[in-house]
């Protein structure tokens, strides 16, 4: 499907056109062009989903680097259909809050050329087949991130976070294109597919568990887990909607999708199990540990955030135990941890979503976010007061929300893992587990219970906010209430979400699996008095209890242990560098143009001259030389004497006139040497250069005498007589010893493959017209570089733009 | 830079045509014979930048209204949108073709895409120099 | 004929450096300039000299020169043609900027 590729670039052509009709219609209404891509996206992607749940997946390939295995293709499955209506369904909605959240004042035409920018990468990452191109959309996705965080680039606190995401998410990406490359070395494939099948033969290669790792790294990165999660509450300085969009529901998720992808490929090892499972429930529990000291809302959020993608991680590492176990009847309830994550996954970019939202109508409104100065706005604001209880609710995991069945799901996939006996889970290992899911889940009550009680009910105090507090406008709150329905309407029909979307996508996880009775369970809110239900009570039960103490117990976070600290730690670790790498820098980097041009003859000598020195590879033959007439030593001659003559020149009129005795020498060698094109352009060249010369002569002042010690001049004779010499002898051996017949003889059928009679015209203008292509562009270049060079001159005041 | 010399201007008038013809010459017979983009190009703009060392700035002008920034520019256009023009016929980037027309005045003649290349070399080349040459002279 | 060019690329090469160590920049550029004068008659030789006819097919010679060093050189000339002159005007723009054309005098600003 050709049209599917195209859906990748259509965002990106959008934001090609975007500044231009930004300069026509400088208002928000803007907004409503850029809403039509993600929406009609999203239309034309649910109009495959019947297929797709019929089991029919669509390829389309379009050559690109053949030769190199990089290929452009799409592919579309049951995963990236999920992903993919997240991206389109949920940026109309951002977009759609954008247009009522972002002042006119705004540079709009900015911001949504990044945000369709992040769209198009987006897009990109879950469509692509191929690694290498999955890893250039993956690295692009984070330059819009970038951009987008650094959106009000005059705050310093924006600068600082968006650096900080780019530096943890592009390293992380580094990284996992190594591991992509190994995994190319040991498959010989970059196709996604290919590698899933085949990658049981090469399980014992050593590069394996190193491939894994980085690819790992690479998810954990950018789905901000334990430790790499401190970026993400310092993103929240983005704009609203693009924390919603970008740091809840779809940047953040590729890391997930990344896991999803690759769990067929490395699932069935015991150190992925470990990884994903051990990495995702500490990040779930330490976010849900420092989401409750938070009183900003939206770094609680982010906490939150974080928090929740750890869930979902998690369970991705639960559910790959199905694929050590192999296919059997017993193993297919593993592959449940699986589904629940999917489902979360759908779940929490709902919920966080609109809460993400409430969040931006409230500062919107109010002009705060800190929850110490919020309080009683319920009566003021309704609408958004229901919203905020429907999204908080629903990350509390109660009814009648869909964030309940996801995480009854959860706890019963985290219990399941207590009857696996393959990884040696010794009897503490499995149930600690369920224990920290638990206490997490606890605290993660907590805080949603903060978000709702401590913003909207207690004591208005109209004193200490900015504004004079009112219902936002309707049209910020249709896209929050959107989500809000898809709340509740998940809660009812499950399983519509269940086969339509899960089970497909299910199939792309589990390949081996396909078809098997119970992969797409029957998603019921009542499973009767179990297990999970019983925990959820409890998770209810303890957490209001420690919501409403919650003052009593605040002080353990001021604890020595809870103060230590990763941010710092990272931002030492960034001085550190700058500081070592300045200092090394420094050592070498003089500043003198003659101290680098030193270094670069010195490595040439000791390289060139050294290695032909050390192979000893001297043989000089000169018998097959041409043979000379006196004319010709005459030139040679001149030349050698005119170019020694230009050391010693008392004026540059002398040095460049003997400079003009150099090239008319040559062109007449040209012509001796039968080259007449050669001989021709030589000779232009020589005179628009020496007119050049003399044209700059007349501003540039005279040339004093070089005033230079005499041990100087002695070292610079030295070395340009050791380059000189290296270069000499080098040609000389080259040209003694010839190990190749030369490819000149095809080029002498000009005629025939190019059509012309001038063997040197028909190179230049067919065989290699590539060359004489760019170097036209090369020429341009250069001469819009003087042209700039003279004409741009700085105003002034122009001459402090970095600060 | 003003220079007033009767002699000089008479002379140039006359030879900057003498090179001018050379340099069409040159490009046009490159297929067969010592030319092509890059000499016809550099013979031209020679002419050119006689014309202005011989008369002023605003006098060329007068006679040459080009920007010759965007000359070179189209040069640049023309050398790689002719590699383009291969790739919608199918053929791979940059594929020149050729074949014979009966034309009027010049009888069987071949005419080929290289030549529309070259043209674009050339404009490049003469686009550039000039640009150089007249950046550096007006900036007094 | 061959090695007595190399011997002379070899001079240029000496020459080209040595200005290329100074300190005035208008020999640096003289010594770029001289360089790739260097570099092109090395090509040269790298195609053998002399050998057969010039690389014309209307002159339906046994033999041609080696063409594609030929090629080469005419790229390269115009590719030095134009860093010669993109250098001149930096020096130029350098020299009007700062009234000086030593290097070891333009080095970095001051509260670097």
């Amino acid at each position: 499907m050709l049209a599917i590729t195209i859906a990748i670039f259509i965002p990106f052509l959008a934001a090609l056109l975007v500044p231009f009709i930004y300069k026509r219609v400088q208002s928000r209404s803007i907004g409503w062009f850029v809403m039509s891509v993600p929406l009609a996206l999203f239309i034309y992607l649910a109009s495959f989903i019947p297929a797709v749940a019929g089991g029919k997946t669509y390829i389309h390939t379009i050559k690109w680097i053949d030769s190199a295995g990089i290929n452009f293709t799409t592919y579309l499955d049951g995963l990236s259909m999920i992903f993919g209506l997240l991206i389109t369904g949920v940026g109309s909605l951002v977009i759609l809050y954008s247009i009522y959240y972002l002042s006119e004042r705004e540079a709009l035409g900015r911001f949504y050329v990044y945000l369709l920018m992040f769209m198009g990468s987006m897009l990109g990452v879950i469509l692509s087949d191929n690694i290498m191109v999955l890893y250039v959309f993956w690295e692009l996705t984070s330059i819009s991130s970038f951009l987008l965080i650094a959106f009000w680039y005059h705050r310093k606190k924006s600068r600082y976070g968006a650096q900080k995401s780019m530096l943890i998410t592009v390293s992380g990406g580094v990284g996992m294109l190594a591991g992509f490359i190994m995994l190319y070395t040991m498959t010989g494939s970059y196709s996604v597919r290919e590698i899933i099948e085949t990658i049981g033969q090469y399980t014992n290669e050593s590069l394996f568990l190193p491939a894994m790792l980085l690819v790992l790294l690479g998810a954990f990165t950018k789905s901000a887990q334990f430790p790499f999660h401190i970026w993400l509450p310092d993103a929240m300085e983005a704009p609203t909607p693009v924390s919603a969009y970008l740091h809840s529901a779809t940047m953040v998720k590729a890391g997930i999708y990344l896991v999803a992808r690759f769990t067929p490929v490395f699932g069935g090892e015991a150190v992925w199990f470990y990884t994903v499972t051990g990495v995702g429930i500490f990040t779930l529990f330490w976010g849900s540990v420092n989401a409750v000291r938070q009183t900003d809302l939206k770094a609680l959020l982010a906490y939150s955030t974080i928090s929740q993608l750890g869930l979902i991680m998690s369970l991705f590492g639960l559910g790959s135990a199905a694929l050590n176990e192999g296919y059997s009847a017993d193993s297919v309830i593993y592959t449940q941890a699986t589904f629940a994550a999917l489902f979360h996954l759908i779940n929490h970019s709902t919920f966080k979503g609109a809460l993400f939202m409430v969040v931006g109508i409230v500062d919107h409104q109010v002009g705060t976010r800190d929850i110490r100065r919020l309080g009683g706005l319920m009566t003021l604001m309704p609408v958004t007061f229901t919203i905020a209880v429907i999204g908080s609710f629903s990350m509390a995991g109660l009814p009648p929300f869909n964030g309940f069945l996801s995480k009854e799901m959860f706890f019963e996939s985290v219990l399941n893992v207590r009857n696996l006996d393959i990884f040696a889970m010794g009897p503490l290992m499995g149930s600690l587990l369920p224990v920290v899911a638990w206490v997490a889940s606890v605290l993660t009550f907590v805080y949603s219970m903060i978000i709702v009680f401590q913003t909207f009910l207690g004591k208005h105090q109209p004193d200490r906010l900015d504004r004079k507090a009112f219902e936002a406008p309707v049209g910020m709150l249709i896209a929050p209430s959107i989500l809000a329905l898809f709340v509740v309407g998940i809660f009812f029909f499950p399983n519509v979400v269940g086969t339509y979307l899960l089970g497909p996508a299910m199939t792309a996880v589990y390949p081996p699996f396909e078809g098997a009775e119970g992969l797409v369970p029957h998603i019921a809110a009542w499973h009767g008095f179990n297990a999970p239900i019983m925990m959820t009570i409890g998770v209810i039960a303890v957490g209001a209890l420690l919501y409403i103490y919650l003052r009593y117990w605040r002080g353990i976070y001021s604890l020595a242990p809870m103060r230590w600290n990763l941010d710092s730690m990272y931002n030492g670790l960034l001085t550190q560098t700058e500081k070592t790498s300045s200092f090394l820098t420094r050592t070498y980097m003089t500043g003198y143009l003659r101290d680098y041009l030193v270094y670069i003859f010195v490595f040439f000598i000791l390289t060139v001259g050294g290695g032909l020195l050390w192979t000893g590879g001297f043989s000089i033959d000169l018998s097959n030389d041409a043979p000379m007439t006196i004319s010709e030593y005459i030139i040679i001659f001149v030349m050698m004497g005119a170019s020694i003559a230009i050391i010693f020149a008392k004026s540059r009129m002398t040095a460049i006139l003997l400079n003009g005795v150099l090239g008319y020498s040559i062109a007449i060698l040209f012509v001796v040497f039968r080259a007449p094109d050669l001989a021709l352009t030589q000779i232009i060249v020589e005179t628009v250069t020496t007119a050049l010369f003399l044209l700059c002569f007349y501003f540039l002042p005279e040339w004093s005498k070089e005033k230079s010690t005499r041990s100087l001049k002695v070292f610079k004779g030295i070395i340009a007589i050791s380059v000189g010499t290296v270069v000499t002898v080098l040609a000389l051996v080259v040209q003694g010893n010839k190990m190749f017949e030369s490819i000149s003889v095809y080029f002498e059928n000009a005629y025939e493959l190019a059509g012309g009679k001038n063997i040197v015209n028909t190179i230049l203008g067919d065989f290699r017209a590539f060359d004489t292509m760019l170097e036209v562009v090369v020429l341009f270049i250069a001469g819009i570089g003087v042209f700039t060079l003279i004409k741009l001159k700085a105003g002034k005041g122009d001459e402090d733009v970095e600060d | 830079m003003k220079i007033n010399d009767v002699i000089l201007q008479t002379v140039t008038k006359i030879v900057v045509f003498i090179i001018l013809t050379f340099g069409v010459e040159l490009f046009l017979s490159g297929h067969y014979n010592p030319g092509g983009g890059f000499i016809g190009g550099l013979v031209l703009s020679s002419a050119f930048v006689l014309l202005y060392l011989v008369f002023d700035i605003e006098t060329v002008h007068k006679g040459i209204p080009f920007d010759f920034k965007k000359v070179a520019a189209f040069g640049v256009l023309l050398a790689v949108g002719t590699g383009l023009g291969s790739v919608l016929f199918g053929a791979s980037f940059l594929t020149q073709t050729a074949s014979y027309f009966n034309l009027p005045v010049f009888g069987a003649t071949e005419l080929s895409t290289v030549m529309l290349f070259e043209a674009g070399v050339a404009l490049t080349v003469v686009g550039v120099v000039v640009t150089i040459i007249l950046s550096i002279s007006e900036d007094v | 004929m061959e090695t007595l060019i190399t011997i002379l690329v070899g001079v240029l090469v000496t020459v080209a450096v040595y200005l290329l160590l100074s300190k005035s920049l208008v020999r640096v550029i003289l010594g770029t300039a001289i360089l790739s004068h260097a570099v092109h008659l090395l090509l040269m030789t790298m195609g053998r000299l002399k050998k057969g006819a010039v690389p014309l097919l209307g002159e339906n010679a046994e033999s041609y020169t080696d063409a594609l060093p030929q090629a080469l050189i005419l790229t390269a000339i115009v590719i030095s043609f134009a860093v010669t002159s993109f250098l001149l005007v930096l020096a130029y723009r350098t020299y009007k900027e700062t009234g000086s054309d030593n290097l070891d005098a333009l080095r970095g600003f001051k509260d670097e």
